[in-house]
């Protein structure tokens, strides 16, 4: 295409002028228009410190790093919540790897372990964030399709039906872990599948590909009474989280890796939970798993081999 | 060196000029936008205080109308370069000077991807986590690293071909092929790439069955060669309409038939998904069923799937007949297949796939106000960033914009735009 030369414009003096006042105009408001719709953003409040904007991936801190970490933390939950918490990093215990057994001839479908782990592991009240769903389902079948989620616990158990609780299931083989753009989320050399909340970026893939519906989200900033507030916390477990990111049930990494049973077990009133090291061949799961004809991994098939078993007495 | 730098500063400056300049429709239109762009970026300003409760999603239905967006955009940057395929391999030279329209197309669309996935983060403050060296980018493990590379180097790829062509007819020289060919040859490929790994996005899911299907994939590559072409189709009849740029009939109509064989394509794969969903009667098939006939009396999608439907029947009808070589019939085919399209792929494939959830349970997804405003805030910001391309580079690929008349009366908007005497003989 040959190169052309537009005719020259006879634009005069007074309408250049107009013209740039007008465009001066226009400048001037769309800047108001641009900070009135950014307006909202001034409640923004503790959305994050340059510390937090700024700390490394969990697997780079080193041990100094860590404490200030865990420093920062503690001073965040004090100002919070005005109760100094202790926040620890517990690691994996060499030759443990944690699993657990449910009896799904027990349960009864109460769901006390449900809220005694929204109690135990800090979750928000408002909106309140469950790890566990149990299910009532039909005699006779494991299909999950077929479960009820909002029975009356009231009227437990009831005649023709099971009760199946649902937590994450600390697979072999995660889906989650994989999925994740970032690493915020892997599994430890004892089984458990944990999250950084500090790394998360919140883009809810993980929770798209869990097969169990175990992980959550903080669609908004978590809320807890400062009364009900657990201070014994660690940092890839229960510490409180912030708004945008995700949780779920990591067998009380705070209580197992101090030696203690998940909090749900404790509470459950008849006995149907059983945890423990199944390297261990005299621990009461390698007992169930090695004794029990039958146990269940849910949705076997999906290959990601679970370390939550479900098993019947008879 | 310093000559060259000073060249390419007027260029650019020229260009961001001509960017605020023209008629009184040019104003309102780009004025529109920006409100629309405004309020968007209000409520996304709520959003990010108040966290992703200010939309319709939840545990149960964990990504909505943004990533459904997100994905019916990447089909539209893929088949942009549809029109690259007939130039440079079957030397069609009608399309030739289009080219870059569709390459300008999907810069837009990727910048608009780019806001849909930014504004689904619950924690965009960590973005900097995504980046390989300094984050923790999951790559090769994770699809969404791949997404996340695929469209970078697609925006990267596609800015530079658009940039140095239009450079070069700024200085009115002949284009250095090695500076672009090899551009253009990877950009073709890349584009089946962003397209197929956001399809595996979804495809690597095992726990969701209406997802885990290898026909995913071939589906998004067929129903983003139809949308994509068709709303190239619509834009360049915008182009011609409005800025006089020459553009015959016949290049609309050699990509009427890209469209025409992708429909095709795109309605027999439905047909073969439909039919397994439904015929084998297997448990795995629940989420087909809420989407087509609705499930123990939730039907959200129902209408809209049906209106997708038959949107795109009535579309492939008017491709294939004759009458589709007359435009009004052809604009009419593409707005019903962009509409269904755009519904098929977008709500009708992300949402379904979380209902019900893996353990069962049925919660239905509404969009709420909020989202919705982002959304229609994205859109109206993308086609600001499109029509600014468009109005930079028409008066370049004129000649309205040159080196040779660097210095001399700028355009000021409000002349005619129709091509001046001698213009393009071609
Ligand atoms: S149950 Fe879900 S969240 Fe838990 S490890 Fe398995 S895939 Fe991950
Ligand atoms: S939501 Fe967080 S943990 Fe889950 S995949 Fe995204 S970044 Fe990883």
């Amino acid at each position: 295409m040959p190169t052309l030369t537009p005719p020259p414009d006879q634009t005069s003096d007074a309408a250049f002028s107009r013209r740039s006042f007008l465009r001066g105009c226009a400048a001037f408001g769309g800047l108001t228009a641009l900070a009135a719709s950014l307006a909202p953003l001034r409640e923004m409040g503790d959305y994050t410190s340059t510390e937090q904007f700024l700390q490394k991936y969990y697997k780079e801190l080193t041990p100094d790093d860590m404490a200030k970490v865990i420093a920062r933390i503690e001073g965040e939950v004090q100002k919070e919540y005005g109760i100094r918490p202790h926040v620890r990093d517990l690691k994996p215990m060499d030759g443990v790897e944690f699993v657990y057994c449910l009896n799904l001839t027990r349960c009864i479908g109460c769901r006390k372990c449900v809220h005694a782990c929204v109690a135990e592991n800090n979750q928000s009240r408002n909106p309140e964030i469950q790890y566990i769903r149990v299910l009532k389902m039909p005699h006779g079948s494991m299909d999950v399709e077929k479960g009820d989620h909002t029975y009356d616990a009231k009227q437990v158990p009831e005649k023709g039906f099971f009760y199946m609780p649902v937590q994450c299931q600390q697979c072999h083989n995660p889906p989650c872990v994989k999925v994740c753009p970032v690493n915020a989320t892997w599994q430890e050399k004892d089984g458990i599948t944990v999250i950084d909340y500090d790394w998360c970026i919140g883009c809810r893939y993980c929770e798209a590909a869990c097969p169990y519906w175990a992980r959550r989200f903080n669609f908004t900033k978590p809320e807890i009474p400062k009364e009900r507030l657990n201070p014994n916390m660690s940092y890839l477990g229960n510490r409180p989280r912030k708004q945008g990111v995700m949780e779920k049930c990591h067998f009380c990494i705070q209580r197992t890796r101090a030696g203690r049973y998940p909090a749900c077990l404790e509470v459950c009133p008849v006995g149907a939970r059983k945890f423990g090291n199944i390297l261990d061949p005299e621990s009461e799961v390698s007992y169930i798993l090695r004794e029990k004809r039958v146990f269940i991994q849910l949705k076997e098939e999906m290959g990601t081999s679970p370390r939550f078993f479900y098993y019947f007495d008879k | 060196m310093i000559i060259a730098a000073r060249n390419y500063l007027v260029f650019l400056q020229r260009c961001a000029r001509i960017a605020f300049v023209g008629d009184w429709r040019y104003y309102a239109w780009m004025g529109a936008l920006t409100v629309i762009s405004l309020l968007g970026l209000n409520a996304y300003a709520k959003q990010l205080v108040h966290g992703l409760i200010v939309t319709g999603m939840s545990d149960e239905v964990s990504w909505g109308v943004y990533i459904a967006n997100f994905t019916f955009l990447v089909g539209v940057a893929a088949a942009a370069v549809m029109m690259v395929i007939p130039v440079y391999i079957y030397d069609n030279e009608e399309l030739h000077d289009l080219v870059i329209f569709g390459e300008l197309l999907a810069v837009a669309a990727i910048i608009m991807c780019l806001a849909f996935v930014t504004v689904d983060l619950g924690r965009p403050d960590r973005f900097w986590h995504l980046i390989p060296g300094v984050g923790q980018l999951n790559f090769p493990r994770s699809m969404l690293s791949w997404d996340v590379i695929v469209l970078n180097g697609y925006l990267l790829l596609n800015v530079h071909i658009c940039g140095y062509l239009l450079y070069c007819r700024y200085q009115n020289r002949k284009p250095g092929k090695w500076f672009y060919i090899p551009f253009v040859f990877t950009a073709i490929i890349w584009a089946v790439s962003i397209h197929t790994v956001t399809a595996f996005l979804y495809v690597g899911l095992g726990g969701r069955p209406f997802w885990n299907a290898s026909i995913v994939g071939p589906r998004f590559l067929a129903s983003a060669f139809t949308a994509g072409p068709a709303i190239i189709i619509l834009a360049l009849q915008i182009i011609r309409h409005f800025t006089h740029y020459r553009i015959t009939d016949k290049a609309l109509l050699t990509l009427r038939s890209i469209v025409q064989v992708s429909m095709i394509i795109n309605v027999f794969l439905l047909v073969c998904e439909v039919f397994k969903e439904f015929y084998s009667g297997t448990t795995h098939g629940v989420s087909a069923r809420y989407l087509f006939v609705g499930l123990h009396g939730y039907h959200a999608l129902v209408p809209w799937i049906w209106t997708a439907i038959t949107f795109n029947l009535i579309a492939m009808v008017i491709l294939v007949m004759p009458v589709s070589r007359s435009l009004r019939w052809l604009d009419v085919a593409c707005v019903l297949s962009i509409v269904g399209i755009w519904i098929e792929k977008g709500m009708g494939l992300v949402i379904p796939g979380f209902i019900p959830t893996p353990l069962g349970a049925i919660v239905e997804y509404v969009p709420s106000l909020n989202e919705t405003l982002v959304c229609l805030g994205i859109w109206a910001f993308g086609l600001l960033c499109y029509t600014l391309f468009l109005r930079m580079s028409v008066p370049i690929l004129q000649g309205r914009i040159a080196q040779s008349n660097e210095g001399q009366p700028e355009i000021q908007g409000d002349e005619p735009e129709a091509p001046v005497s001698g213009a393009s003989p071609h």
